[in-house]
């Protein structure tokens, strides 16, 4: 409370007198401002080890290494080849599945069929949240879908779809889509009931409405949910896929990453079976760290609209 | 360099006989989860052509409410509003806004397809002449080096800007502005007034302003309606053309500020801090 003394303004003429401390009255001055000369460089450039630090790609490897470290420590440790191959180990797995069992062809199969569900999913979750913002009941349907089959695991839903659509690629994307479209709606709902007030009247009083309207400023406006959407959905897909490839085997006679899996546990090649979860991880990394960003760097980036 | 053309030709005598924007007996209501709020109460008002009309009044007055329903985004419940003689039902590009907030422009777009996007959402222009027209206006608030920018890469006062570039390009019938300027610092906002007057007299647009400090109001309008709160009505019309910032410190503009600050708080019966930051100094 002491500090209330330092008020600057003036005593009224004629008041009570103050008994509290005054400022003491000070000379003004002005002043030339100098050229930044004496004061050194305004702007250093940064050392190139702060550079090094700064690339996010050199520090994400850093980490690789330690992890794929601290597994060979363990596994040498553990000296248990049947159980738990070293590192080293999986790695020369991985080379020879690439060479003689035709992993990246199989990689590429379980890929293709992921691709396909995905692009369905997405074009349905677009369709299903314009419907949502659009009209009250659309919202609802959203609403009620989503709380509905989002926590139902689709794989629980694999039985079914080999029961409708038999046994091939078509129950694949079936599931596929199923494991997409519910996250990837509920967070593109999510970023279209976010978008500020104004930025919407801002759209309305262009003259814009329906699908224009969604199209042109609430999917840009709500990018950043989408792409986590997206992520999420990506992240479902994946292991949807897998764990269908592994409890059924074959996908329309062509075998994939979980079908690889699966067979060389079977016949005990457990590095094999290291090599093809290498694989898997392998390719989320991939997706994440090049498409994802990629994506992520030339919008929500750029836009300011996440940091 | 005057790619703009503002209806300068319209005849004198036919402009003082009809106005550009007619509000008659306007009623607006909102609801809220648990009440229905009546914001303004048979108001009146006219905005002839070139006009810059300033709704004047504390909080409460129903003043962002009216101008709302002016921009088509509120239905009055009693009343209408006509421009050009046609009522107004939806929001149009006719009527361009320029809100408070900074988060109005669009952030994925930079400041030169901000100021096309309305131009081209709405078909006013194709993307040459858009492109033309956006150059132009961006030019006119001094921020052509910034065209190629993104908005987050901007201050609040350069936002303000491209909203005002993004309103002038579309060549409205009538320009809103929603309390442009209250987000900004002093020094700004005072610099961000000059600017506005400055292209007033570049390009005599019709303006309805919002704001709650007198002082704004004298020096930005010609013309205003004061508003009393809860519920909103009109208190008074005043004329307050030719003010500039110079003659804020004036006899006649004090004398014109007191009478407005008496009018807005005569009944006021909780004492001074009311109108702390809405009086005449503020």
């Amino acid at each position: 409370m002491t500090d209330l003394s330092f008020s600057p303004r003036p005593r009224p003429p004629g008041g009570p007198p103050n008994s509290r401390r005054e400022p003491p009255l000070r000379p003004e001055y002005e002043r030339t401002v100098t050229a930044t000369g004496p004061i050194g460089d305004v702007a250093r450039p940064l050392s190139p080890w702060e550079r090094l630090g700064n690339v996010t790609a050199l520090r994400r490897l850093l980490v690789l290494a330690a992890v794929a470290a601290l597994w060979q420590a363990a596994a040498v440790w553990q000296n248990n080849p049947l159980m738990f191959p070293t590192f080293t180990d999986t790695a020369a797995a991985l080379w020879d599945g690439i060479r003689r069992d035709n992993l990246l062809s199989m990689a590429w199969t379980s890929l293709a069929v992921l691709l396909k569900g995905y692009a369905v999913a997405v074009v349905l979750a677009v369709l299903l949240t314009t419907v949502a913002v659009s009209t009250r009941i659309g919202n609802d349907l959203l609403s009620t879908l989503t709380s509905m089959f989002n926590p139902l695991p689709a794989i629980a839903l694999l039985p079914i779809a080999m029961l409708w659509f038999g046994l091939g690629e078509v129950s694949l994307i079936f599931v596929l889509v199923h494991a997409v479209l519910w996250p990837l709606a509920l967070n593109t709902h999510a970023g279209f009931t976010s978008v500020s007030e104004t930025l919407r009247m801002a759209g309305r009083n262009y003259g814009l409405g329906g699908l224009r309207y969604v199209v042109t400023l609430l999917i840009p406006a709500a990018f950043p949910a989408i792409l986590t959407g997206l992520k999420v959905g990506w992240a479902f897909a994946w292991r949807t896929l897998i764990a269908a490839e592994l409890v059924f085997g074959v996908s329309s006679g062509k075998g994939g990453l979980g079908w690889f899996i699966f067979q060389n546990r079977n016949e005990l090649y457990i590095d094999k079976v290291f090599a093809g979860l290498v694989t898997v991880i392998l390719i989320g990394l991939l997706v994440e760290n090049v498409v994802f960003r990629w994506i992520e760097i030339h919008t929500v980036r750029k836009w300011g609209m996440v940091r | 360099m005057n790619a703009l053309t503002y209806p300068h030709s319209i005849d004198i005598d036919a402009q003082s006989e009809r106005p550009l924007l007619d509000v008659s007996g306007v009623t607006l209501q909102y609801k809220t989860r648990r009440h229905l709020v009546t914001a303004t109460y048979r108001v009146d008002f006219q905005v002839f052509q070139s006009e810059r009309y300033v709704l004047l009044g504390p909080s409460g007055c129903g003043k962002s409410s009216l101008l709302k329903a002016v921009g088509g985004f509120l239905q009055p419940v009693e009343g209408a509003i006509r421009l050009n003689g046609r009522t107004v039902t939806k929001p149009g590009p006719d009527r361009m806004m320029v809100f408070q907030e900074f988060d109005q422009l669009p952030p994925w777009k930079t400041v030169k397809e901000n100021v096309m996007f309305p131009l081209l959402a709405s078909g006013k222009a194709r993307r040459r002449e858009a492109e033309e027209k956006a150059l132009d206006c961006i030019a006119r608030v001094n921020l052509t080096k910034f065209a190629d920018v993104h908005p987050h890469m901007l201050s609040g006062g350069m936002k303000q800007r491209v909203a005002i570039a993004r309103a002038m390009a579309m060549e409205p019938d009538i320009l809103l502005m929603d309390e442009p300027f209250a987000a900004l610092d002093a020094l700004t906002r005072r610099k961000m007034q000059e600017e506005l007057l400055q292209l007033w007299d570049d390009l005599r647009f019709t303006v309805l302003f919002v704001t709650h400090s007198i002082e704004e109001a004298l020096v930005v309008g010609s013309r205003i309606l004061v508003l009393s709160p809860h519920p909103g009505q009109v208190k008074a019309e005043v004329n307050c053309d030719g003010y500039d910032h110079g003659a804020v410190g004036g006899a006649e503009f004090q004398a014109l500020a007191n009478r407005i600050h008496t009018m807005l708080f005569a009944e006021d019966v909780e004492g001074p801090g009311q109108s702390d930051g809405k009086g005449a100094y503020a």
